[in-house]
Formats: structure tokens, C-alpha cells, sequence
């Protein structure tokens, strides 16, 4: 089923949001605000807002160390997000995980993850929760191109086909781990064909366009809430800034650079926004004014919180028991 | 009321006990339905509960504990089984990675109530990928707990408690105990982090868990007729370690021996005995003694695989040379 009017605007805030955040995140960053790792999800926001605007906000998805942007569309908090960027006591995890480690359970977001792949297991395992527990949520599980390789991809796709679990496993094919092309990295083009090896739906869809990303997830989410099991769905889409912040990516060819650059999903989906009559272009940029005020507002709010008393790193290791604080 | 069960029994029935209580409470691993488990401790348990709850799985370790990690973050409390603890390789990243930091890195705002059943030890002849003594492995990642119990009661109670905990809990069993019986007289749960006197004595305290608490009784037998007095500490729970006994029964001996099956290199009898001499070394009148298997992989021939591990001769060597 296509995306309503309502569903389209949506999309296009959430796009937005997450559009704004990571530029911010890239300028915190380069002057030094940001600590440690940043990978940005530039070019890649036409993804997250499809995939979170198919789900209910019970339903659950499992991110990655390019989670910024699945943690925005799935409804995490600004300023929460913010202030963890900047490892602060107030940030979503108290200074304690940084940018690969947001999670939110009660949005559902079982947390980015530092490990290449190892959110297509836990995913799994949220799936077999909703089948025990008998409801009707999904959880739709977020990774990369490189992540394809891992043996997690494997274990998780065999296993969530095998019990029918109520997963979406969405590849975000960037067509980079790290340095690493696609076309270096497997000896495959679409990545949808190993749905086929796992006796489950494969699809690739234009990553880069928001309406096809929804169309195809709309159909796994069906599918999944039916009992029906998991799809592999590829979206083809490309990584506009380096691994990390900080990485020149002198190893992407200009040509392919500047052929994807073209298709930013941001400029062209504006377009279509306007040239459809969804939106008027005054909506979009009162919609642009709105998120660009958020994106301030977070950044204020992330500076104004204090950093963590130092004591605090011993505690929350378990649940019952606080380390010892060492004499120093 | 007390009862005559098995190791493996008093297993089953924490589990199952559990699993009548509790709806989101599952079992899952490889081959524990009919199978009944590669060493029968989930017997039965399929017809019980039925195929939704106690789950074959693939031969899939990653996606296992991955598994329960992503159910226990979600609403259930999974057991999950690894056939062989040595199988812990495969699936490292989700209890290391996953299980143990997701409490901490997400600020305390999730909870991981998961069991692994762990079966552990060599004396089977399962040669080196079969037969290792892991624990050291887990008793060094910050958010595991790691419990290893040596009888029927303990077995149970520890079962228990470690389904009740919130947190990571690897359950290690050896393989060798599960047909021994012993009586159960308590089938409450049993805290962790509290250790165990399993023979009160003055002259030298025993620091062991698992299997190797029997070798310590054996060799407490022997040296009784030589007049030397041991006392051997059951400490049960090696995360959370009951310091607080293990320091009050060094106090009153003086000399202490810390026992274990793992290679001795990197141990976790290495961690034991750095803590009494921290913490206790005012009490010491000999340097602690470190009791462990080779350094080498298990190797199969049984005589080999008797030489590689230690032995109640070894506890007397080592006892007589301190006193």
C-alpha cells in the first residue's frame, strides 16, 4: 500500500529532523563538542522515516553504530540524544554509551550498537518475545552492506525464517563497510538475493526515495503481523560522508560521489512534495524553520547539562550491585 | 522435606518450576526438546511445556544468545542452553558485546534477565573443544554474574535465583555431576555471593567450586589421619564472590589453597588468590597456593586427561609443603 498525504508530510519531518541533526552533529564534532566516534546517516534519511512510519510505537527496531538516524525516526528525543552526543549525566544514557549506544525501550529502540551485525540476533530475539507473549509487534532490525557478511546475517535470517518470527530486516546498502565497496566486499549485487537462500521474501527498493522504502516495508510489517515471518528488504542508498567523521574518504571515485550527490533524497523528495501538491513549498519550509529551531534547541539544552559525577561510572553494571570505588 | 535428586534433576526441576510460574519463561538451545538436552537435564520438559517454550534450536551459538539477549530486553526471561560451554567462541559477541554492557551503556534503563546454562569440565573424554573449564572467560566482563554449582541443593536454589536476577546470569554445570545424587533439604533460593562451608576445619582453608569441591573433600579425608585439619569453602557464586567467608576462614587457619579445574594461566583461581593475598595477606603464614589443570588444551586419552587435571593429591602436596 502507498503512503497517505498525512504519511508523506510525516516522513518528510522525520527526514528533516534527522537531515539537521546530522549536519549538526558534523559541525559539533569538527570543533571539537562531540567526543569519540560520530557516524552520520547523511544520504541515507529516506530510510528511517519510511521504515518507523510503517510501525506503531510498540513495535521495536534495533539500530546500528549509524543509528542517529533510526533512533530520530522511531521518536527519540532531541535533546536527550544531544546531551549523550555530548556525555552529559542527562543524556539518554547518562554519559555512560555515546552516539552508538542510544536506546529508548520505551519507544522501542533496543539500542545502537557498536558491533557490526549483532543487532540482527537481538532482533531475532525480540521477535521470539512478541510470538511467547502473543501480541501482534513487529521489530524492524536496521543494518549495513557490510554487516551482510557477518555470520550474525546468517544465523538471524536462517533462524527468524526457520520459527517465523515477526522481523524486517532492513539492509541499508550503502555500498561501503567502512573503506570497503560493495563490489570489493561480496561478490554479490543485490543483497535481496539471500532472502532467497533463506526461503523468505527479498526485495531491493531505491533507497533513496522514501515512498518505495515504504511501500515494500508496509508489505513486510503485514506480512510479519500476520505470523507469516520475516522479509529482507535492501535499500540502495549511499553514505555521503566518510565512516566517521573525520575520515577524509579519499578512497570513494569523485564520479560516483557527485552521481549520488544528485540523488539526495532530501532536495528530491522536497520536490516531489511540492510538485505532487502534498505540500506547498511555504509548509516545507515552515516544516524546515520548526526542525531547524529543534535542532537548536537540542544543542542549547545538550550544552546547558552538567557531566556525570565521576562515582556514577560504578553503578547501573547490574542491577543490584554497584562496583567498588577504587582509591586513587 | 527433603529429597534425593541428582544434579541434573534439581536443574530440570528449578527450570520447570520457574516455567509453571511464569509464562515468559522459555528454554531454548540446541537440541534441548526431544533431544532432551545432550546430557538429558531438559528431559521431559517438551511435553510439559510444549514446543513453544522449550525451543530447538538451529546450531546457531550467535543467534542463541542473541536471542535471549533480544527476548530478555523485550518481556521474557530466557534460559538459554549452550550444548557445551566451550561453544561460548561462537556466540562471544552477544554475551560479551551484548548481554553483559547493555544495562551500563544504555544508562541502567534496561534489564537483562537471562540465563546460559553452561556445561563445563573435563573427565569425559570430549578431548579439547568438549571439555574446558570457561568460567575465567566470563568472571572477567563487568555485568555477567557467574555461578557454578557442585550439588543437588545448590544446583536448585542457584537455578532459582539466577532465573529471579535481572541480570546476565551464566549458570555452569559440570558435566561429570549431573548423575550424582545428593540430598536436596532446602528448595529455596539460594543468594548469590554467598560461598559455602562444606567441612568446618582449623589448619588450612580450601578456596574451590564445581567438581573440584569433591577432590578438596577427598583430600580432607586423607589428611584428617595425618592430623592436619582442612576446611573447605564451597564458594558457589564466583560473581559475586563471598570475600567476607573466605576471609573470616582464613583468619582462623592461616593458610589458604585456592582450587580449580581451569588451566591455571588467566584463571579465575588467579583472581581468588589475589584477593586473599590483598586483602587477607596480615593473615597468612604462607603464601597462597594456586591449584589448577595444565596449561595445555584437555587432552583425550584418558590417562592424559587424569594427569592434566588436578587431583586430591595435589591439594596434599601443596598443603603439606605450606604447614
Amino acid at each position: 500500500m502507498a503512503a497517505n498525504k498525512e504519511q508523506m508530510k510525516d516522513m518528510y519531518v522525520r527526514m528533516r529532523r534527522i537531515r539537521d541533526f546530522e549536519s549538526a552533529a558534523a559541525r559539533l564534532f569538527a570543533e571539537g563538542k562531540i567526543y569519540g566516534f560520530a557516524h552520520l546517516y547523511l544520504g541515507e534519511e529516506a530510510i528511517a522515516p519510511a521504515v518507523c512510519e510503517c510501525l506503531r510505537d510498540d513495535d521495536f527496531i534495533t539500530s546500528t553504530h549509524r543509528g542517529h538516524g533510526h533512533i530520530i525516526a522511531k521518536g527519540g528525543d532531541l535533546n536527550l540524544m544531544m546531551a549523550e552526543l555530548f556525555g552529559r549525566a542527562t543524556g539518554y544514557c547518562k554519559g555512560k554509551g555515546g552516539s552508538m549506544h542510544i536506546a529508548d525501550r520505551d519507544k522501542g529502540i533496543l539500542g545502537a550498537n557498536g558491533i557490526v551485525g549483532a543487532g540482527q540476533c537481538i532482533a531475532c530475539g525480540a521477535g521470539l518475545s512478541v510470538k511467547i507473549r502473543k501480541t501482534d509487534q513487529v521489530c524492524a532490525c536496521f543494518f549495513g552492506d557490510g554487516s551482510t557478511n557477518q555470520s550474525t546475517f546468517h544465523e538471524s535470517l536462517n533462524l527468524a525464517s526457520v520459527w517465523k518470527l515477526p522481523v524486517v530486516f532492513v539492509c541499508e546498502n550503502n555500498h561501503y563497510g567502512i573503506s570497503m565497496s560493495q563490489d570489493r566486499h561480496q561478490a554479490i549485487k543485490d543483497i535481496a538475493d539471500r532472502g532467497a537462500a533463506y526461503g523468505i521474501p527479498g526485495v531491493a527498493v531505491d533507497g533513496n526515495d522514501p515512498l518505495a522504502v515504504f511501500e515494500a516495508v508496509q508489505a513486510a510489517v503485514a506480512r510479519a503481523r500476520e505470523g507469516k515471518g520475516p522479509t529482507l528488504i535492501e535499500c540502495k542508498t549511499y553514505r555521503q560522508h566518510g565512516h566517521f567523521e573525520g575520515d577524509p574518504a579519499t578512497y570513494k571515485p569523485k564520479e560516483e560521489q557527485a552521481a549520488w550527490m544528485a540523488k539526495d533524497p532530501m532536495p528530491r523528495y522536497a520536490k516531489f512534495l511540492v510538485e505532487n501538491g502534498v505540500m506547498t513549498q511555504a509548509e516545507i519550509d515552515a516544516v524546515d524553520a520548526k526542525v531547524a529551531k529543534e535542532i537548536d534547541d537540542a544543542i542549547a539544552f545538550a550544552d546547558a547539562q552538567p557531566f556525570a559525577a565521576e562515582e556514577s561510572a560504578v553503578v547501573d553494571v547490574y542491577s543490584d550491585i554497584v562496583e567498588e570505588v577504587r582509591d586513587r | 522435606m527433603s529429597k534425593t535428586m541428582t544434579y541434573g534433576e534439581a536443574i530440570r526441576e528449578a527450570m520447570s518450576v520457574r516455567m509453571r510460574e511464569n509464562p515468559n519463561i522459555v528454554l531454548f538451545g540446541e537440541d534441548v526438546g526431544a533431544f532432551g538436552g545432550c546430557f538429558g537435564v531438559s528431559a521431559g520438559m517438551l511435553n510439559e511445556f510444549g514446543p513453544e517454550r522449550v525451543r530447538d534450536t538451529p546450531i546457531s551459538e550467535g543467534a542463541i544468545i542473541g536471542s535471549a539477549v533480544g527476548s530478555a530486553a523485550t518481556g521474557l526471561r530466557p534460559i538459554a542452553e549452550l550444548m557445551f560451554n566451550d561453544f561460548l567462541t561462537v556466540g562471544m559477541d552477544q554475551l560479551v558485546n551484548q548481554a553483559a554492557k547493555m544495562r551500563y551503556m544504555f544508562g541502567g534503563k534496561i534489564s537483562m534477565p537471562m540465563v546460559v546454562r553452561l556445561p563445563a569440565g573435563a573427565g569425559t573424554g570430549g578431548a579439547a573443544q568438549h571439555c574446558q573449564s570457561l568460567e575465567a572467560w566470563l568472571t572477567h566482563v563487568p555485568g555477567l554474574k557467574v555461578v557454578y554449582p557442585s550439588c543437588a541443593e545448590d544446583a536448585y536454589g542457584l537455578m532459582l535465583t539466577a532465573i529471579d536476577d535481572d541480570n546476565p546470569v551464566m549458570f555452569f554445570e559440570n558435566k561429570n555431576l549431573y548423575p550424582v545424587k545428593s540430598e536436596v533439604n532446602s528448595f529455596d533460593p539460594i543468594p548469590l555471593g554467598k560461598g559455602k562451608i562444606v567441612r568446618a576445619g582449623d589448619d588450612v582453608t580450601v578456596v574451590t567450586y564445581g567438581r573440584q569441591v569433591f577432590d578438596a573433600l577427598e583430600a580432607a579425608n586423607k589428611l584428617a589421619a595425618d592430623g592436619i585439619s582442612l576446611e573447605v569453602i564451597d564458594i558457589r557464586s564466583l560473581y559475586p564472590l563471598d570475600e567476607a567467608m573466605i576471609g573470616e576462614s582464613v583468619d582462623k587457619t592461616h593458610h589458604a589453597v585456592v582450587l580449580t579445574e581451569e588451566t591455571r594461566r588467566g584463571g579465575y583461581g588467579g583472581e581468588i588468590s589475589a584477593t586473599i593475598a590483598e586483602k587477607f595477606f596480615d593473615s597468612l603464614d604462607a603464601p597462597v597456593a594456586r591449584i589448577g589443570s595444565l596449561d595445555t588444551p584437555v587432552p583425550f586419552a584418558p590417562n592424559l586427561e587424569k594427569y592434566y587435571m588436578p587431583s586430591p593429591q595435589d591439594v596434599i602436596v601443596a598443603v603439606k609443603k605450606m604447614m
